[in-house]
């Protein structure tokens, strides 16, 4: 048994109640525009941790998450629209007669939009994870462009390619980070489970994990399940932040940022996905500054649309030929290592701990 | 449906099924030999129409150099790209080399919306090439004629390539087992740089084409030509170029048909190679002509 069990766990304790104070004060006194960019950050944190146990964990290459953020989005937002609002905005056609007149509040729109997710991560998964590698990379990316072009389709019920406008809004960090801890432990359960040594050893070598009995359909499937009901609720989130979406922004590109923040924190990493996602998205806005005009050293340089874009896909670029294993590789935040360094001395093996 | 447009219908399928059958090739030849989709390959279409776009208009160069020129510094740019951003990863697990072509392919796209304007441009049809042909009713382009014997002949002299020349036979050895053909002395890394440079001459001779069939160029034009021809080739059999020709054609008339014939699902036309591809993938993942493979151990 672990002699500092108990330390650890008050350690965490401390360290959740902390974050939700130092949410809670930052709230009342930080301006809307950082805690717009801190709650993108935990919807991207959820995002990444999500695709992080499809590709870190279980090491199948999908590239659908935009598909299933883009049914999280659409269903809460279809669910917490006011039905006058829902008849201004259908007016190519109108909405379907069961939909007109629902109005639910936030939370259960939000698990019902990754429930929602979830039930298509099953349907799309069971055709499509006997297929494996850059055969499964391209079978998803495939199925989100198809759950897209859908969407863009059936009119009565998600407006086309209006979108959706006037999806009620909410600023409140406690629900998004609420989300994105809550998110970021059933994933560190699930992982310390005996499903997560599963997903791994799939990861590690199909074949030796099938000798061993690992059923390695249904750990595929659960884990792409997980991941796809965790991409709805980011959707969900994304639909709230918001507030007007239509179904262009839920194109492959998407995909590829949350793939970039992956690779940064490191596949096989829960802590450096979180990590990642904060810099990635805090990166996104102080990175503006070049696609604004700016005066270098006497030289006017207007500014460039797209270059932040091309900086990422760079960076990503990079670390995937230079630094492979990102910022954390597959090691956690635990607090052996804290422990440790304030000269504290531990056994080996410890729980791993909370990152935050 | 009147015959007249039948036909017309007919003829733009023909011209879009050699159009992925071209670029598909591209893809199936790297495929074949190093086992990758080169997410990168649809960004060289959208190079070599956009260096024969300015080489027209503002070098005003005749229109067969500003081709020629594009034909080889995409072809450049091809053999580049796999120096830089895969034969470093060729011993690194596959996805990530995988993540690596996505990250060139986005870099391209966005190098290409930063240098060149997000807004497409109408390409100039050089009018030795372009003319209209008219046939009883039937009215149609040069083209339409032009594109499916240019795929034909480049097909040809590709097949004569593999088939018959030395670094053709190298190729196909690589294909089959890396190691062993580098003991046969099979140059491996210049074996895979002559099929990059093969594979990204096509698809510039692709994109061309393309750009003049569909008269605009935007930095983003080879994201769907892109995955379909990927579609096409895996539908073909992945590594056969023949199977890419075929899987080119099957998947251009039918999208073309099916938009003819049931106007009400034009909306799904992009869907409909995605649905293509799932159905080949779960009932003949081996493609029309390709063999199953098992995995060893």
């Amino acid at each position: 048994m672990d002699k500092h069990a108990k330390l650890k766990f008050i350690l965490t304790l401390l360290v959740v109640l902390v974050s939700f104070g130092a949410l809670y004060i930052a709230q009342g006194t930080m301006n809307s525009f950082y805690i717009r960019v801190l709650n993108l950050a935990a919807i991207y944190a959820i995002l990444a941790l999500s695709l992080n146990l499809i590709l870190g964990f279980t090491g199948m290459f999908s590239l659908g998450h935009a598909g299933f953020m883009c049914i999280g989005s659409y269903v809460a937002g279809i669910l917490t629209m006011s039905p006058a609002s829902k008849e201004i905005i259908y007016f190519m056609e109108p909405i379907h007669p069961l939909l007109a007149n629902v109005q639910w509040p936030i939370l259960p729109a939000i698990l019902l939009g990754g429930i929602i997710a979830a039930l298509f991560g099953f349907m799309i998964g069971f055709p499509a994870l006997r297929l494996r590698d850059d055969y499964l990379a391209i079978a998803t990316l495939g199925f989100a462009e198809i759950i897209r072009i859908v969407v863009t389709n059936v009119i009565p019920i998600t407006n086309g390619a209006l979108g959706l406008k006037n999806i009620p809004s909410v600023d409140s960090l406690l629900v998004y980070w609420g989300c994105a801890i809550v998110t970021l432990i059933v994933l560190m359960r699930i992982i310390n489970s005996s499903w997560g040594y599963a997903f791994k050893a799939i990861r590690d070598n199909e074949i030796a994990a099938q000798a061993m009995g690992i059923n390695i359909f249904k750990h595929k499937l659960l884990s792409f399940t997980i991941g796809a009901f965790f991409a709805g609720i980011a959707g969900a989130l994304m639909a709230f932040l918001i507030t007007s979406i239509d179904p262009t922004m839920y194109r492959f590109t998407f995909t590829f940022q949350i793939l970039l923040i992956v690779v940064l924190g490191g596949m096989g990493s829960l802590s450096g996905s979180v990590i990642a996602a904060v810099i990635f998205s805090i990166l996104m806005e102080v990175l503006r500054f070049v696609e604004q005009p700016m005066n270098l050293l006497g030289l006017e340089i207007s500014g460039i649309p797209g270059m932040r874009m091309v900086i990422f896909s760079l960076g990503l670029l990079l670390i995937i030929l230079f630094y492979r294993r990102g910022l954390m590789g597959t090691n956690e935040f635990n607090w052996n290592w804290v422990l440790n360094r304030l000269g504290i001395k531990t056994s080996h093996q410890g729980k791993r701990g909370e990152a935050n | 449906m009147s015959p007249d447009i039948f036909l017309q219908n007919v003829a733009n399928s023909i011209t879009l099924g050699s159009l992925y059958a071209l670029i598909a090739i591209g893809y199936t030849m790297v495929y074949g030999i190093i086992r990758l989709i080169n997410f990168a390959h649809a960004d060289l279409l959208m190079v070599a129409a956009y260096i024969a776009f300015y080489g027209m208009l503002v070098f005003t160069l005749p229109w067969y150099i500003s081709f020629a020129i594009a034909i080889v510094l995409t072809t450049l740019l091809g053999v580049t790209i796999e120096r830089v951003a895969y034969r470093p990863l060729r011993s690194a697990p596959r996805i990530s080399v995988l993540i690596s072509a996505i990250g060139v392919s986005f870099l391209l796209q966005n190098l290409g919306i930063v240098a060149l304007g997000a807004r497409p441009k109408p390409f100039p049809r050089p009018d030795d090439l372009v003319w209209n042909i008219q046939l009883g009713n039937v009215s149609f382009l040069s083209l339409t004629i032009l594109i499916p014997v240019v795929t034909i002949i480049l097909l040809l002299m590709v097949t004569f390539m593999v088939k018959k020349t030395k670094m053709g036979i190298a190729m196909r050895a690589v294909s089959r087992d890396f190691e062993t053909s580098s003991l046969m002395a099979v140059n491996v890394n210049k074996v895979i740089g002559a099929t990059f440079a093969v594979g990204s001459a096509l698809a510039a001779i692709g994109g061309i084409m393309w750009s003049m069939q569909y008269p605009q160029v935007d930095p983003l034009m080879g994201l769907f030509p892109g995955l379909k021809c990927f579609i096409a080739a895996v539908m073909g059999g992945i590594g056969s170029i023949p199977g890419a020709m075929i899987g080119g054609f099957i998947l251009g008339i039918c999208e073309v048909m099916l938009v003819a014939f049931m106007p009400e699902l034009s909306g799904y036309r992009d869907a409909f190679a995605f649905v293509v591809l799932i159905l080949i993938l779960l009932f003949r993942p081996g493609g029309i002509l390709g063999e199953n493979v098992v995995e060893k151990v």
